[in-house]
């Protein structure tokens, strides 16, 4: 018993001290599997002192984080759940950061037979014709959000078919391309984890260069007036290093096998 | 037996990877990557594993602390309800972790009734929610034992007249050994679980990340062959603390002392 006394007071004594002021940040898997959040935030750290903590979860998740105040400020892409949040008071100040765009990919072999297709609505119509194995998020997350727009523009209602073709795997974007992967199926990604994916096996790119796939990423303060506990000026800094200059430059300068994963669209400050 | 259980545990994490394809390819990297992770020794590795380490052995002491007693408790006195508590505690040992996750998300959160403590998202809440992961089987295992060594020790308590703490506590140091095995048991539930520390922790680089939070994360970045070696490693150190205990045993038996694991 002593000895176990000592064991638990050793964990604690070895605990490492984190000095600092850090926030937390409820953010998007999108940013986080693409890489692009451990090229930015050690940047922003180093500049001023603020360590960011990142939770990475479907913008659905990261958006009730918040909302039950566990978090400071959130870095999200969904355009409309984004507007209701801050229409309901629980968030402020939201600014544009940058964007990429969603691409719909397939086996090389296109089951779906809509390779160069410019209209995404009309080739989900297609898959969803020829019932083409599709994987969705499911999971209430941006890309899950579009996707469910692009149905709807298609007039196709997916989830009457769920669990025949149009397969819900409720997970990331990464473990939804995994599962389209081995399930020798069609998704909708952003192109920025699409990108950065090691294990594409026989995917591609199939549709890309609609304007509806476009992908808007936003971030804003969770409301201080809500939630007291919240860092205000010190997610405030963060927020502004992102949408100024040298946050912009910073994501401009994201490469990964020499291609720019997201485009930096910050309203300029004066 | 116990003891091949607690061994096996910490390979569930890696049977999730056999799902998706190009195995054969990715075997060979993952032992080629693991072995340069450890060669290299890795910062980035290292703090993870070290985090792991922390967290997993905080929880497994503090439920040892509470659960020893408690099972013992449960082993030597007859109280009203007792098979019922028993049957209740043994059935939690099947809690899902992500089920316990959400619980304590829902009391640490900002909005539940504890988050003023500011806890989640901490190393903190990690522990706490290992710590309730591993207690079922602490004390039900523990139960077990002690009720299994009771029936041994039962006259010579009674004619010696030991009682209440005191009894606790010499059944205790006499089960030393097994209990050992049980403890195991919590460690290994532990160091292999994601969903809770995933959810709780939030699986913040350098801060929350540990080896289990880590594969997840590298699986669904379709990096398998850094997952599985992330795999190897955490089933190496896994294996490593079993041997280490079994050491203990072993010596401690050579010395005279009655073990049995």
């Amino acid at each position: 018993m002593k000895r176990l006394v000592a064991l638990f007071a050793l964990c604690l004594a070895v605990w490492p001290a984190y000095a600092g002021e850090s926030i937390i940040m409820q953010s998007t898997t999108s940013t986080q599997n693409s890489g692009l959040l451990d090229f930015l935030l050690p940047r922003f750290t180093k500049k001023t002192g603020i360590s960011v903590k990142v939770v990475a979860v479907g913008t659905g998740q990261a958006l009730r984080n918040a909302r039950n105040g566990d978090g400071d400020v959130l870095l999200v892409h969904a355009r409309d759940a984004e507007m209701k949040f801050l229409k309901d008071g629980w968030g402020i100040d939201r600014r544009d950061v940058m964007y990429n765009d969603f691409v719909i990919v397939c086996p090389r072999s296109d089951p779906a037979a809509i390779r160069g297709m410019k209209d995404a609505a009309a080739a989900l119509r297609k898959i969803a014709a020829r019932g083409a194995l599709f994987v969705s998020r499911g999971d209430d997350s941006g890309t899950n959000k579009k996707e469910l727009k692009l149905w709807k523009a298609a007039h196709v209602d997916p989830k009457g078919h769920s669990g025949k073709w149009y397969r819900e795997t409720g997970s990331g974007m990464g473990a939804t391309l995994n599962a389209a992967s081995a399930m020798g199926a069609c998704t909708l990604t952003d192109r920025g984890t699409w990108i950065a994916f090691r294990n594409k096996g026989d995917l591609a790119i199939m549709v890309e260069g609609d304007k509806a796939l476009f992908n808007q990423y936003g971030v804003m303060l969770v409301n201080p007036k809500r939630h007291p506990h919240v860092k205000a000026a010190a997610a405030r800094a963060f927020m502004d290093w992102l949408t100024g200059p040298e946050g912009q430059k910073a994501i401009a300068a994201y490469r990964l096998d020499g291609q720019q994963l997201f485009f930096p669209n910050a309203a300029p400050t004066n | 037996m116990l003891a091949r259980f607690v061994i096996l545990q910490p390979i569930a994490p890696l049977a999730a990877l056999v799902f998706y394809g190009h195995m054969e390819n990715s075997f060979t990297q993952a032992f080629v990557q693991a072995g340069r992770l450890v060669a290299h020794l890795d910062p980035d590795l290292l703090e993870i594993v070290g985090l792991s380490l922390k967290v997993s052995l905080s929880a497994v002491a503090l439920a040892a602390l509470i659960g020893l007693p408690l099972g013992a408790l449960l082993a030597l006195y007859r109280f009203p309800g007792q098979r019922l508590l028993t049957l209740l505690i043994t059935a939690l040992m099947g809690l899902p972790p992500v089920v316990l996750g959400l619980l304590v998300y829902l009391a640490l959160s900002r909005s539940g009734p504890l988050g003023v403590l500011g806890l989640l998202y901490t190393p903190a809440a990690m522990i706490i929610a290992q710590t309730l992961l591993v207690l079922p089987i602490v004390i039900a295992l523990s139960r077990a034992t002690i009720a299994a060594l009771w029936r041994e020790y039962e006259e010579t308590m009674r004619s010696l007249v030991v009682t209440g703490p005191a009894l606790v506590r010499t059944m205790l140091h006499e089960a030393r050994f097994e209990l050992a095995t049980a403890i195991l048991a919590g460690f290994g539930r532990a160091i292999a679980e994601v969903g809770a520390v995933m959810i709780v922790g939030g699986n913040i680089n350098h801060y929350t990340r540990v080896m289990t939070t880590a594969i997840a994360l590298e699986t669904s970045k379709g990096d398998l062959a850094l997952a599985l070696a992330l795999g190897m490693i955490l089933l190496a150190l896994a294996l490593a603390v079993n041997l280490a205990l079994h050491g203990i045993s072993t010596w401690a038996n050579l010395k005279g002392h009655h073990a049995t694991i």
